[in-house]
């Protein structure tokens, strides 16, 4: 891969970037946080694309006379002295140009030609369900409003280690994706992420009462209900599943923010 | 062998190796593309453009079909994964290399002989120390390791930097607090096996390593006409060369995520001993940029903290990426002889420093 290519890839790969961040395209793969950082980024690989060609495409002329510029290098004149010359900055320019750069091309494509969906059911269905020991042992109230709106999150950590106190008797208005239960009852589910995808984790809430029916999988639905203390446990890690009992409920279309 | 000679011969020695190797390529090779910057587009290696607007234009047009193969939910799951690994480390990527090129150009080449004490058994912890506050990940510091030996640094102390650099950096600890919130002593725990490591390799080489088993092939770098171009060379080139390994790591980490069962994973999980040489090794495969990598291990929520630690102190230091550019840049005899000798390091102390801080 000579160095034009080399800038292609970089101007394509800093393109993908901005682009899918000025979209809402990044939100399926990272958290929101990163956007600033992938801007920069994205305009800093455009602008070593650009530099690299500007220097490529350039006239000839000053390349000649290279050995003896620099107050850094060897001694002037004195080509024998290659390992003076040599090593400037330890990166291992030249002829040598990585092959390896190749590959960049299949992010490129991943971002601007596949753009793959947020994780969903499939992913869901392989990971067991990650609620681990509570960070706190009381749970704040609920805030205002009939029904409150509360993550599934947030919902299935007051279900499960409160075991409802904190809900009482309030309806709670989620909203998550519908997946395959255990029995291959629908359930409702939503993916936390701590970073990016590779570490998204799913978050199951078995559903009673008006379980929504004849959706496929990764449907998104806005369920209203209340906390039951029913529990199921998911095969995958063994690990308890909370239940909502459901009183109505829309499907939805996907969000912009899939992740909790 | 004493400290003395192991100074004196890498002044000589390997540059003299390098050299025959590095004229005799220079012959072959530059002479061709020598008049570089008109790189002329009949020249031997005008393929890759053309070659790469082939691809892309192939790819556009085949873009439905390709949608359709990626139906399956498992490889959907897989690109996702895949392109989120991506999306999440180029900011990393880009600051890293920034930052390594910045260094690179613009602090004199004579700054690091300088800056470390003539001892070199008080310069590997020097070296460790100078490490900290280097940022860049581990396909950065390989090749500056390698320009360290060539300005005459002792190998041991070039060594030490090359293995602390990458794993106790600032935006590396800043990653890993960032990953770990609720378990800040992993940051220390991480910096501190890092560094141990990296001395007790130097003080290792010191003892027991040879000078002849580092070759260093000729590396022509940009006669740099300007700093602005060397500059601009060097980021364009890790960029490259970094990210094609990143990918490379990547599609290992999409392919672990998606095939390897959880339960399987569990089943390791809950043996002490097994946990931890199986994130040592998973470390080894998946080869992931030490400034991801933290985030990559708390997702590994069902390992023990220590087998954890194990995985953020092996990562950086020995990975199939890593094993691959040292051989490029040292010989294939000393990456043999280096690569097992940390990763056994790696393994012990962060599994002792585990067992005391975590």
């Amino acid at each position: 891969m000579n160095r034009q290519a080399q800038a292609v890839v970089l101007l394509l790969l800093g393109g993908a970037v901005i682009r899918a961040s000025v979209t809402d395209l990044y939100l399926r793969y990272v958290k929101e946080g990163l956007r600033p950082f992938l801007i920069a980024a994205g305009l800093l690989l455009v602008a070593a694309a650009i530099m690299t060609l500007w220097y490529e495409l350039r006239p000839a002329a000053p390349r000649a006379l290279a050995p003896t510029g620099g107050g850094s290098t060897g001694a002037p004149g004195d080509p024998p002295a290659h390992h003076e010359v040599d090593g400037h900055d330890g990166h291992g320019h030249g002829h040598h140009e990585p092959r390896v750069g190749w590959l960049l091309i299949l992010p490129v494509l991943g971002l601007l030609l596949v753009a793959p969906p947020a994780l969903g059911s499939y992913a869901a269905s392989q990971a067991g369900t990650a609620l681990s020991a509570p960070q706190q042992s009381d749970y704040p109230p609920l805030p205002e409003g009939d029904p409150v709106s509360v993550s599934v999150l947030d919902y299935a950590a007051r279900a499960l280690f409160d075991r409802g106190a904190s809900i009482g008797d309030r309806r709670v208005q989620l909203t998550g994706f519908i997946a395959d239960g255990p029995e291959g009852q629908p359930i409702l589910a939503r993916m936390v992420l701590s970073c990016c995808a590779a570490d998204g984790r799913p978050v199951k809430l078995g559903l009673t009462g008006e379980v929504p029916t004849g959706l496929p999988n990764d449907s998104w639905v806005e369920v209203i209900g209340r906390y039951t203390d029913r529990l199921g446990r998911d095969p995958v890690n063994d690990a308890e599943i909370p239940y909502l009992e459901v009183e109505s409920w829309r499907q939805i279309p996907t969000p912009k923010r899939q992740y909790d | 062998m004493t400290a003395d000679t192991d100074q004196a011969a890498p002044a000589g020695e390997p540059e003299g190796r390098a050299g025959t190797v590095g004229v005799a390529t220079e012959v072959r090779e530059p002479a061709p593309a020598g008049g570089e910057p008109p790189r002329r587009w009949l020249g031997d290696r005008i393929g890759s453009v053309e070659v790469l607007a082939a691809l892309l234009i192939l790819l556009i047009i085949f873009r439905d079909p390709l949608a359709a193969a990626l139906d399956d939910p498992r490889l959907q799951t897989w690109t996702t994964v895949f392109v989120s690994i991506m999306v999440q480390a180029v900011p990393f990527l880009v600051f890293g290399v920034l930052l390594s090129a910045v260094i690179a150009v613009f602090v004199p080449r004579s700054f690091w002989a300088k800056a470390l004490p003539r001892h070199p058994a008080l310069a590997v912890p020097a070296a460790s120390a100078a490490g900290v506050v280097l940022p860049g990940c581990e396909c950065g510091s390989v090749p500056i390791a390698g320009s360290l030996i060539r300005r005459g640094v002792t190998p041991a102390a070039a060594l030490a930097f090359l293995l602390a650099a990458p794993a106790v950096n600032p935006i590396v600890l800043t990653a890993t607090a960032v990953a770990f919130p609720n378990n800040p002593e992993m940051v220390l725990a991480r910096g501190v096996a890092s560094l141990v490591v990296a001395m007790v390799m130097g003080w290792l080489w010191l003892r027991l390593g040879r000078t002849d088993w580092i070759r260093m092939p000729r590396r022509p770098e940009l006669d740099d006409a300007s700093r602005g171009r060397a500059f601009w060379a060097a980021v364009r080139h890790d960029v490259t060369h970094a990210g094609g390994f990143l990918v490379l790591g990547a599609m290992a980490a999409a392919s672990i995520n998606v095939l390897v069962p959880e339960r399987w994973l569990q089943t390791l999980a809950d043996n002490a001993w097994l946990s931890i040489l199986a994130l040592a090794l998973l470390a080894v495969l998946l080869s992931l940029c030490s400034e991801a990598d933290a985030f990559v291990a708390a997702s590994l929520s069902q390992f023990s903290l220590t087998s954890r630690l194990v995985f953020l102190v092996v990562g950086p230091m020995v990975d199939l990426k890593l094993i691959a550019m040292q051989a490029g840049v040292f010989g294939r005899r000393f990456a043999l002889r280096f690569a097992p000798t940390t990763f056994a390091a790696a393994l012990l102390v962060a599994t002792g420093v585990g067992a005391v801080l975590l």
